[in-house]
């Protein structure tokens, strides 16, 4: 992996393209309730990024054969809309958006009590209507702030954030260009209250050093995340 | 007999209902993964669970503080069947001695010919109770696997013949009953119908037809301000 040396995303004065510094988050909003259909939805606006992630159930789970005895399966499908980015995504599953429904399963399945409902099934859809990089984690974000509103028990929030290189300096939050054209990319889902990890992937290669700077970059960007999402939870007077 | 509550006990303003815990003082909107105090001084209720040492929120809600308990009032929630619920439910199929009922939860409640109508009899339950039919019955043991076993026996349990039968979010109950169960009150008194809200988020309405019709509009009306009161974000 050389990345692409020649493209200068970092300016002289250590800024990037967009004018943030390496450890500066996109703005982020979340706001939960937008399917009002569903039992649980949220919505999360992360740099140019849109997604909305639904929560169904617990319900029976169908076919009979997917049912666990002793907790409840987690159904979650991940999906980009045809019209997200600039080249048309071609509708249904592909390969990379089944990887993506697995993992963000496996990170939620860690933090969901489903033993608490057995023989059931907890539907999470995610949609991507606009995406710039990071998908994955805002979809996780967004999931995790669906199920708490859904009032489904779990025993932490999820927050994911990725971190990257790009020019040799480590930078948090990569937006398209820096994912694109940069060296590495990081995504880690934390637990904000715990801080510990359900979710760690990596896309290129970080030196010990790089990989401590960005974990660093992930923690502090997840405890602002978190506040958000917590904000966004408990905004308002029921 | 009319606007007079049927089978006693739902009043949800008090106690515990499908909603959690009811009735403290002190109130605090939590996310899952908040800590909410030390386990020493401190009892779990709902939506609470013990973490070395330390009470956690495992649901997003109010938290409610009743002496040393500490639970969680959730905001929004799915119907989970409890001993001595009363609902509402509706035939889906049976065998020899068994009808399965739906009861709005994430798996049917089962009815054995022993708790059934007294005049059923085995291999003759489809001229009791039969496939689409509405009853009102009460959970009367939920398994741990879920499976919930429900009763006809009791007062006021039955089969609903005449009226309609309504569903609502489960976390809006509290809001149809209202504060000491005024609106319900309001709402039978001002359609002149019989109303009866399970505790499985269904209403039985019944009277004649204009009443029907209008108390089942003022219903929706008031599950629509709600919802939208909720996607606004100032519930």
């Amino acid at each position: 992996m050389g990345g692409y040396g020649d493209v200068q995303m970092i300016d002289d004065k250590g800024l990037r393209m967009d004018g943030r510094k390496p450890s500066e988050c996109r703005p982020i909003e979340i706001e939960t309730g937008v399917v009002p259909v569903a039992d649980g939805s949220a919505r999360v606006r992360w740099g140019l990024n849109d997604v909305i992630a639904a929560v169904y159930g617990p319900m029976e789970a169908h076919p009979r054969k997917i049912q666990r005895q002793d907790r409840a399966v987690l159904d979650v499908r991940y999906n980009m809309a045809p019209f997200s980015t600039t080249d048309r995504i071609r509708p249904g599953f592909n390969r990379r958006s089944r990887e993506i429904s697995k993992v963000t399963a496996e990170a939620l399945e860690s933090v969901v009590l489903l033993e608490l409902y057995p023989r059931s099934k907890i539907r999470v859809e995610i949609e991507v209507l606009c995406a710039e990089a990071g998908t994955r984690c805002a979809g996780i974000t967004a999931a995790s702030a669906a199920l708490a509103h859904a009032g489904i028990p779990m025993t932490d929030l999820v927050v994911s954030v990725a971190s990257g290189k790009v020019n040799g300096v480590v930078v948090c939050d990569l937006n398209k260009e820096e994912d694109n054209y940069g060296e590495a990319d990081l995504p880690m889902g934390i637990l904000p209250n715990s801080g510990e990890l359900v979710f760690l992937q990596m896309d290129g290669d970080l030196s010990q050093e790089d990989f401590k700077i960005a974990w660093d970059y992930n923690m502090e960007a997840a405890s602002h995340i978190h506040e958000i999402m917590a904000r966004a939870l408990k905004g308002g007077d029921a | 007999m009319r606007g007079r509550r049927v089978a006693g006990s739902i009043d949800m303003t008090r106690g515990q209902g499908a909603g959690g815990p009811h009735g403290s003082r002190e109130s605090v909107l939590v996310a899952p993964g908040d800590d909410l105090g030390d386990s020493k001084e401190l009892e779990p209720g709902h939506g609470v669970i013990v973490v070395d040492g330390r009470l956690k929120a495992v649901k997003q809600g109010r938290m409610m503080r009743d002496g040393k308990n500490v639970g969680i009032q959730p905001r929004r929630t799915a119907y989970v069947p409890r001993p001595s619920d009363l609902a509402i439910g509706f035939v889906e199929g049976m065998t020899n001695n068994i009808w399965f009922i739906d009861i709005g939860a994430p798996f049917n409640a089962i009815l054995p010919l022993s708790l059934g109508p007294s005049k059923a009899s085995f291999g003759g339950l489809r001229s009791v109770l039969d496939v689409g039919d509405a009853i009102l019955c009460r959970i009367q043991e939920v398994e741990e696997n879920h499976s919930s076993v429900a009763t006809m026996k009791g007062m006021g349990l039955r089969k609903l013949k005449t009226g309609s039968v309504e569903s609502v979010d489960p976390h809006l109950l509290g809001r149809v009953i209202g504060s000491k169960g005024a609106n319900l009150s309001e709402l039978k008194e001002k359609t002149d119908t019989r109303i009866i809200v399970a505790d499985n988020a269904r209403v039985w309405i019944d009277g004649d037809v204009e009443g029907v019709i209008s108390a089942r509009a003022e219903l929706s009306a008031m599950m629509m301000k709600a919802k939208i009161s909720e996607y606004r974000g100032d519930v």
